[in-house]
């Protein structure tokens, strides 16, 4: 690799959602082991602790189970995080498990994927558990969906099987409007696909997944119309030289700013224009979605951190009421009578939830409109009050200005997760 | 010509952790950078400067220091507070020992990295401090692998790994109850890859420990170990002069030091491109047991 081309390198995060059946923890083994991402220590000490435990082969699900329970009871509890790196992308991988009762773990892994791994086992097709990590992919709004077809070393690299199983995801992936959805035929186990093109599947034509991962395009996923700074924190130095000096720190959201740029604050509302744009001891011409800058402006308005810099002429909502559809993450169910904080962006308000309006059963899509007791792991559409006003934008918009976390008064536990309708 | 930020893996992983140095600053009242005179908190100091320019880093830097370091990681943290006019703050694990809050091992292998817990926690009552900047990565040990940005310490200073706040997008939640306080990690998605890619790309001066120089060594266990006068040598272990240079850097007894040649950052890159062992398989820290990580952390450890 010569010198220069790290500079050149993208990152992709992306989720994996499965069970131990699944062979989820072997194809994350197998990426990392394929692409070299696994060091010799770590793999000495998981093959000496395999063979403690008298298994014949290596079990790769050691590297991802990190917590001393996962490891005793053999499952994975928690989201954990692995990486990887090729020459062209560094990979951030949130490992979650699948079982039901870890809907939040899963929800809160995919917050932050750009695209979402789902491993479908090729002996038994479209199952109940493949029907959940679709519908919560959906429901984050992760940009892109890789079924995984695997296990096909297990029904001897059938093309008809797979064909049909195709068939039936394209349609699931129709009724939730999933923005891209890619089908790979695969055998983690034996690395057909997945770094390495199958010499058992002569009539797929596709990439495999590990050139997938390295070349889908992710930039186009990002909102570049919709200009939203949220403002995190004020800096003014106060110090020689800086006397005047007053910029506004945060992260874009959405959209692209300039110098020069017609822009509305909240809460005031005023209008004003930017001045100039930060980072670090450069000036610079513009600030894409994501990155960390400081903002100045032409004109002294108070705003402070909970604010938003907007641009002129396409501005988000502003109301002290919407809907959300929410993932329940705490052992105390959701109490329509107590007030919760709620965080959106760098704002914090008071909240009350004014009705449960449905709650959806992610393994068949139902809606209960009757029972809407909210407990832990479960996913519903709510209708909340704030105590101000509040500016946001859809989920489906923009997955920054349109998220929000509840967070309970008495333990200051983060007690959901909700993406505004 | 556009003056835009170019946009790689590495501004993105910059700009997250920009991102948490701000949250912090906006959500706690008394945070404290905890600096060890590893890379890991060199490119956290690194980080904070562009965060908060041109004002200063508004919170001090604590440096543990447990009485065993090398020289040249306090010349180099003096002349660093000085240059960015940080706040230095230092916890003596040889006070806490004077004081009979901590008992230092012995014999052979005896190491005071344990012990850093106790002055560590006992500095951050002192301070008052309510949250602890580190530069635990995800990717240095497998217990690291499940901590959080925002990581919630209850009023022991301990950690409990099955009961963590979930993280979301960009919210983090760091309220809390008088008493607790909270670790957070804002390089927790970098590897020890990035991190070197990172000093590369903003050629940032690193202490000359890094690089390759002569020095007196003697192995145990396959590890590379510096002669220091508290370090007891076993029957069979000699001291021989080679060239050597750290690939992390923690106090003298327990950092492992790698043979190499490498005199400058692009050399560095490659020799841990080509590595086929962690960085802390160096670390003769980690190698008591399988969840020696997992039980120092919970008890209070960076």
């Amino acid at each position: 690799m010569d010198s220069k081309a790290y500079l050149d390198m993208s990152l992709l995060r992306f989720t994996t959602a499965g069970s131990v059946d699944d062979g989820k923890s072997t194809l994350i083994g197998r990426l990392l082991y394929d692409s070299k991402s696994i060091f010799e220590d770590q793999l000495s000490a998981i093959t000496e602790t395999s063979k403690r435990k008298g298994q014949v082969e290596v079990d790769l699900a050691l590297l991802t189970d990190g917590l001393r329970a996962e490891r005793e009871q053999g499952i994975t509890i928690d989201v954990a995080y692995r990486y990887f790196a090729t020459p062209k992308r560094k990979f951030i991988i949130a490992d979650t498990p699948g079982h039901i009762q870890y809907t939040r773990n899963m929800v809160t892994g995919a917050s932050t994927a750009n695209l979402a791994i789902i491993l479908v086992d090729a002996r038994h097709g479209v199952l109940e558990q493949t029907l959940r990590h679709t519908y919560i992919a959906h429901l984050l709004n992760i940009p892109h969906v890789v079924f995984c077809i695997n296990k096909m070393d297990l029904i001897n690299y059938g093309q008809e099987t797979y064909d049909e199983i195709k068939k039936e995801l394209e349609r699931l992936s129709q009724k939730l409007k999933l923005r891209d959805a890619h089908y790979i035929p695969i055998s983690a186990k034996y690395g057909d696909n997945v770094v390495d093109e199958s010499e058992n599947m002569n009539w797929y034509q596709g990439t495999t997944l590990l050139h997938l991962l390295e070349t889908i395009e992710i930039n186009e996923d990002r909102n570049m119309n919709d200009g939203r700074f949220p403002v995190q924190y004020v800096i003014r130095p106060q110090q020689k030289d800086f006397i005047d000096y007053r910029g506004y720190a945060g992260r874009v959201a959405s959209g692209i700013f300039r110098p020069g740029d017609k822009v509305k604050v909240y809460p005031s509302g005023l209008s004003t224009t930017i001045k100039a744009i930060d980072f670090y001891n450069e000036e610079i011409d513009e600030a894409l979605p994501q990155q960390s800058v400081t903002i100045r402006l032409s004109d002294e308005i108070d705003i402070s951190r909970g604010g938003m810099i907007v641009h002129e002429g396409n501005e988000p909502n502003l109301s002290t009421s919407f809907d959300a559809d929410i993932c329940w993450f705490n052992e105390r169910p959701l109490d329509a009578s107590k007030k919760y904080i709620l965080r959106h962006t760098t704002n914090e308000l008071k909240c009350m939830i004014k009705g449960v309006n449905f709650r959806t059963n992610i393994n068949t899509y139902e809606k209960d409109f009757e029972d809407v007791t909210i407990r832990m792991n479960e996913i519903a559409n709510i209708t909340l009050t704030t105590a101000k006003p509040m500016y946001f934008d859809s989920y489906r918009k923009s997955r920054i200005t349109g998220s929000i976390i509840l967070i309970d008064e008495g333990t200051n536990e983060t007690v959901a997760a909700g993406m505004i309708n | 010509m556009t003056r835009a930020i170019n946009r790689n893996h590495l501004r993105e992983l910059e700009s997250e952790a920009i991102f948490i140095m701000r949250e912090i600053a906006a959500q706690f009242e008394r945070p404290v950078l905890l600096f060890s005179g590893g890379k890991d908190s060199i490119v956290l100091v690194h980080l904070a400067v562009k965060a908060f320019y041109p004002s200063r880093i508004p919170f001090p830097l604590l440096h543990i220091d447990t009485g065993h370091n090398f020289q040249e990681t306090l010349d180099y943290r003096d002349v660093l507070v000085e240059k960015v006019g940080a706040k230095l703050y230092v916890g003596s694990v040889q006070d806490s020992i004077n004081k009979g809050r901590a008992v230092e091992e012995t014999g052979v292998g005896a190491s005071r990295n344990k012990l850093q817990t106790i002055t560590l926690l006992d500095t951050l009552e002192e301070l008052k401090a309510d949250a602890a900047i580190g530069g635990g990565r995800r990717d240095e040990e497998k217990a690291r692998a499940k901590e959080r940005f925002f990581s919630h310490r209850d009023a022991f200073g301990q950690w409990d790994p099955k009961n963590q706040r979930p993280e979301l997008w960009n919210l983090f939640n760091g309220r809390k109850n008088v008493g607790e306080h909270f670790r957070v990690f804002p390089i927790s998605n970098w590897t020890e890859m990035d991190v070197w890619q990172y000093i590369l790309m903003e050629n940032i001066e690193m202490p000359n420990l890094y690089y390759t120089h002569k020095r007196r060594v003697f192995q145990r266990d396959g590890v590379w170990l510096a002669e220091a006068p508290f370090m007891e040598l076993k029957e069979g272990e000699e001291i021989l002069e080679l060239d050597v240079r750290c690939r992390t850097i923690g106090d003298i007894s327990c950092t492992g030091l790698t043979l190499s040649n490498a005199n400058n950052l692009e050399d560095i890159v490659k020799e841990v491109a080509a590595s086929r062992i962690t960085e802390r398989g160096g670390r003769a820290d980690d190698k008591r047991s399988e969840a020696a990580m997992e039980d120092r952390k919970k008890e209070g450890y960076f």
